[in-house]
């Protein structure tokens, strides 16, 4: 029997797993997809938002500018990449100026420390690349950028090093209260828990449905991206994004943590809440934008694009309640989310205790996990003592990001393992490169299959039918 | 720091080639660093035939190419270095890298060759719209996991790009028993070879769809089709003309990209047409003492000109690392479009060149002419060039007197 259940292997879920697994709980985390971070957590902007969007007095304000306070020692704890660069929101007339103003003031009431509207010499100092076109723009300094399919990784195995079990591939099909306990069903599993934290996402309403909660609904909305190559990562330094109009946010263009160049999102509400395609008019249309907003966009070093799916709730705010007892929903949990998931965890934690469970500390709880970036950004004395120890460190598999066979077989067997090609993807940056795995996915699928003891052919890109090779050629059969 | 007369990054056929020619003229002191964990490069997993005919005389595969040069590095105790991936080059010539061994090393080296081949464009780089399921690879990504670890990709595939790797494997997928069920080329000609075309396309009934894309990607985990359409003039794609193809695999053959990243490290010029550096005829980059051949020059479709580029880098590293010269001169060569690119770019001293080029569109009878201000310096007729197949055309010492510009134009007849 677990104490606390967390429906979603998404930063929401992995946030409060790690959280709660610094007190004396059992804890599981179930996912239905193959790995964790398989949802909004791995395609999204990026960015630890300041907190000047939000309306003054939402939740979505108060868990923002507190989450990404804490985010920066997080951060530190868990080895995952953060960087402060700041945030720039370019205003190109008088009536984006009176927007920027605005934001500035709700900017000011929600707590955010250092925002200011700065003049056109001021920017163009700050980056020179922008649009000669741009007028103004308000400046956060405390808006960051972080990876966050790693702050998802890292916070789950995080609470998995302090005892929490994590089941994949169990996709949650029906809630049973049993009066003092839930039973939770899988099409194949049960688990019995206490409590039952739904993070669901995209799907926390269907969760919600479950245990007789129809009080709000979420639908999808979709967000494209091009990113382009490492040679493009300081076009420009902060975050800048265009003056939002009632189409919403608009298109950014930001340096990610590892160096790349990211632009977008797009916005469009669509029905299909499985549906991450992007589409021709979309990337046209981050084209498009990104080119207005900065000078000299180069569209011809993108190395990939991506869809994102918000969870947009019904209701307008982040729907953090406990609808009967021992359930608590953490839903519509669109953007700032991943901003403010760790506020989110510390909030909830606040609302079970408030709700009667007994919380003691664990004390043998470690809020650390060693960086997976380490050896990447080792000097060479350092690396040359490492590979004295393990000499595959010294042997490169992703000729593009320079990742050795030692950091690949170190990330295929620290908590939560990967078992598939884009799993050792977003835990080392082996195949994220300007190749894209062209040549060392052959390599990669040889050491999984050879961890995992399964046959070659059996690997997949991202678990189901998602297979790499379907077969032996007839000569390797014969 | 080890000091070394020259170190060649990469051990395919230029590196391997190049390190022979040095060897000839006479330095011993020679370092090949190979990421790979053996000699040959991309010819190991080619193992069709039709490599070596001007160069041997004789159709041999890639692997047995490669042989060629790897059995003479071998008797001539040229030292090399497998499972080495070079991490970083200065201009000072200071090469860091790193392998299982040796852990992370640097050495100082008086030449430097650059012979690391290219990558292949990904999908990416297309931004293709659709789904992103399991089943699309690059051609030769998938050639590594049939050639080489004896791995079938899949059953029913369709080929984006004529370049000769999406020919080879269209082929070699057939003969493995998939389908292939279209060769898509957005351009209305091919990028590869003309024979293989014929041997690989039509000996087996493949469709080449010239003018034709993928516009979708369809599959949520394994590729399920794509829709691919006819573009216009304009390469737009015209919706009237999208029509569905199932399959479960999608091999892109759309480009090859030198692999200058080091280059870039040691402040080498690059040429915005061929991604590769910019060189004078002994292949030497603006960089002294850095020279660079073969793919990671400009991309060869036949080894044979590959190893004749090695040839001349490898001598020019050797005359260099000796502190020989010849007549100097400076002649600047341009040309006019038409003609994408020349290599060298630029010509530093008198003697014997041959200068290579690729053009930029299918032309018939054809007159090639470089020029100097009014003077034609030298001339060659061809009655068909294809942006496919390389073009060259060979000057004699005598012809560079008293000029300081060459341009070369292509007339139509
Ligand atoms: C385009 C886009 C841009 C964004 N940009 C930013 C930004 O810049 N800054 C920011 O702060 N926020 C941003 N966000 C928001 C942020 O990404 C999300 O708020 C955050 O990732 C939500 O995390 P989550 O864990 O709730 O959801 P998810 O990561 O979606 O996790 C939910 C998990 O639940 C699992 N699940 C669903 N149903 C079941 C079931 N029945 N059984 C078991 N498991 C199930 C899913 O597989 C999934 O892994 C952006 C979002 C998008 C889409
Ligand atoms: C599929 C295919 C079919 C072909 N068909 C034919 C044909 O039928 N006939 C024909 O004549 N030609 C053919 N070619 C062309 C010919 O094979 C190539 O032009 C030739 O192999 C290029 O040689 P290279 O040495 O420049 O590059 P490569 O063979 O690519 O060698 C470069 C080497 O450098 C190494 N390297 C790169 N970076 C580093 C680093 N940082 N550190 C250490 N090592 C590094 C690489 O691992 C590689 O081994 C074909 C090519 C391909 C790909």
């Amino acid at each position: 029997m677990y104490d606390i259940t967390v429906i979603g292997g998404g930063v929401v879920g992995g946030m409060i797993a790690r959280t709660l697994s610094s007190y004396r709980l059992k804890i599981c985390i179930l996912e239905k997809a193959h790995d964790v971070a398989m949802g909004a957590s791995s395609a999204n902007s990026a960015i630890v938002h300041a907190g000047f969007d939000a309306a003054e007095g939402s939740l979505k304000a108060r868990l923002n500018v507190r989450g990404s306070e804490m985010m920066k020692d997080i951060c530190r704890e868990l080895g995952v990449k953060y960087q402060n660069n700041g945030s720039l929101v370019i205003g190109f007339d008088e009536d984006d100026r009176a927007t920027v103003e605005a934001l500035c003031r709700r900017g000011i009431a929600n707590g955010v420390k250092g925002v200011r509207v700065i003049d056109r010499e001021e920017l163009r100092a700050l980056e020179p690349n922008i649009s000669d076109d741009a007028i103004c723009a308000l400046y956060a300094p405390t808006g960051s950028i972080v990876c966050p399919y790693e702050l998802t990784i890292a916070s789950i195995g995080n609470a998995m090093d302090n005892g929490a079990d994590l089941y994949l591939d169990f996709k949650v099909t029906d809630i049973r209260d049993d009066g003092d306990h839930f039973t939770v069903f899988s099409d194949r599993e049960q688990i019995k828990t206490k409590y039952v934290i739904n993070a669901a996402g995209l799907f926390s309403d269907a969760i919600a449905r479950m245990v007789g909660d129809d009080s709000f609904t979420v639908h999808a909305r979709r967000g494209e991206y091009i990113l382009l190559d490492k040679e493009c990562g300081t076009l420009v330094h902060h975050t800048i994004f265009r003056t939002p109009s009632k189409m919403g946010k608009g298109i950014l263009v930001s340096p990610t943590v590892d160096g790349n160049l990211l632009t977008g999102p797009t916005s469009f509400d669509i029905e299909d809440k499985t549906d991450k395609s992007t589409t021709a008019d979309g990337l046209s249309l981050v084209i498009k934008q990104s080119g207005e907003n900065i000078d000299g966009v180069p569209f011809g070093k993108s190395i990939t694009s991506f869809c994102g799916l918000r969870a947009v709730g019904s209701t307008g705010d982040f729907i953090i309640n406990m609808p009967r007892s021992r359930f608590v929903n953490v839903a519509g949990i669109e953007s700032p989310g991943l901003s403010s998931a760790p506020a989110i965890a510390e909030y909830v934690a606040q609302l079970l205790a408030n709700s009667g469970l007994a919380m003691e500390p664990n004390p043998d709880f470690d809020p650390h996990r060693e960086a997976m970036h380490g050896f990447r950004e080792a000097s060479i004395e350092e690396k040359n003592a490492i590979i004295q120890k393990d000499s595959a460190y010294g042997h490169i598999i992703c000729r593009c990001e320079s990742v050795s066979e030692g950091e690949i077989l170190r990330a295929i067997r620290t908590n939560p393992r990967p078992r598939d090609l884009d799993g050792v993807k977003r835990r080392t940056r082996a195949q994220m490169g300007r190749c894209q795995g062209g040549f060392c996915s052959p390599y990669i699928v040889e050491l999984l299959a050879n961890e995992m003891n399964v046959p070659y052919e059996s690997i997949t890109k991202f678990g189901g039918a998602s297979r790499i090779n379907v077969g032996k050629t007839k000569e390797a059969e014969a | 720091m080890r000091q070394i007369n020259l170190v060649i990054i990469g051990g395919g056929p230029a590196g391997m080639g190049a390190a022979l020619a040095a060897y000839d003229a006479g330095v011993r002191d020679i370092l090949i660093l190979e990421r790979d964990s053996a000699l040959g490069g991309i010819l190991q997993q080619c193992i069709h035939n039709g490599f070596g005919l001007h160069r041997f005389g004789e159709e041999l595969t890639g692997p047995e190419y490669a042989w060629r040069y790897e059995k003479l590095v071998r008797e001539k105790n040229i030292p090399f270095l497998l499972d080495t991936m070079v991490l970083d080059i200065t201009s000072d010539k200071v090469i860091t890298a790193t392998n299982a061994t040796d852990g992370v090393f640097q050495l100082q080296a008086k030449a430097v060759i650059l012979a690391m081949g290219c990558r292949e464009r990904a999908r990416g780089a297309l931004n293709i719209a659709g789904t992103r399921p399991a089943g699309i690879y690059s051609a030769g990504t998938a050639q590594k996991y049939v050639n080489l670890k004896g791995y079938m990709p899949g059953k029913n595939v369709v080929i984006l790009g004529s370049g000769d790797i999406g020919l080879i494997m269209a082929r070699r997928m057939t003969l493995e028993g998939a389908k292939v069920h279209a060769v898509c080329e957005l351009m209305p000609y091919s990028g590869g070879l003309a024979r293989n075309i014929e041997q690989c396309l039509n000996d087996f009934n493949i469709p080449l769809k010239l003018s034709h894309t993928v516009v979708e990607i369809h599959g949520k985990e394994r590729l399920e089709g794509v829709t691919i359409a006819r573009v216009d003039e304009h390469r737009r794609p015209i919706p009237e003309t999208r029509e569905y193809i199932p399959c479960d695999t999608l091999l892109l053959s759309v480009g090859l990209i030198p692999e200058n990243e080091l280059s870039k490290t040691a402040s080498v010029t690059l040429d915005r047409v061929t991604n590769g550096a910019v060189v004078d005829q002994d292949r030497q980059t603006e960089v002294e003492g850095i020279f660079a051949c073969g793919n990671v020059l400009h991309v060869h479709d036949l080894v044979d000109f590959v190893s004749e580029e090695a040839d001349i880098a490898g001598k020019s590293a050797a005359a260099y690392i000796f502190g020989e010269n010849t007549e100097c001169t400076d002649i600047a060569l341009s040309t006019d479009g038409k003609i994408r690119y020349t290599v060298p770019q630029r010509i530093t001293h008198k003697k014997d060149v041959t200068v290579y080029f690729r053009v930029a569109d299918v032309y018939r009878n054809v007159t090639i002419k470089g020029t100097s201000g009014e003077r034609v310096i030298c001339q060659k007729k061809k009655p068909r060039v294809a942006p496919g197949e390389m073009e060259s055309l060979t000057l004699k010492a005598d012809l560079l007197t008293g000029i300081d510009t060459l341009h070369f134009a292509l007339e139509e007849r």
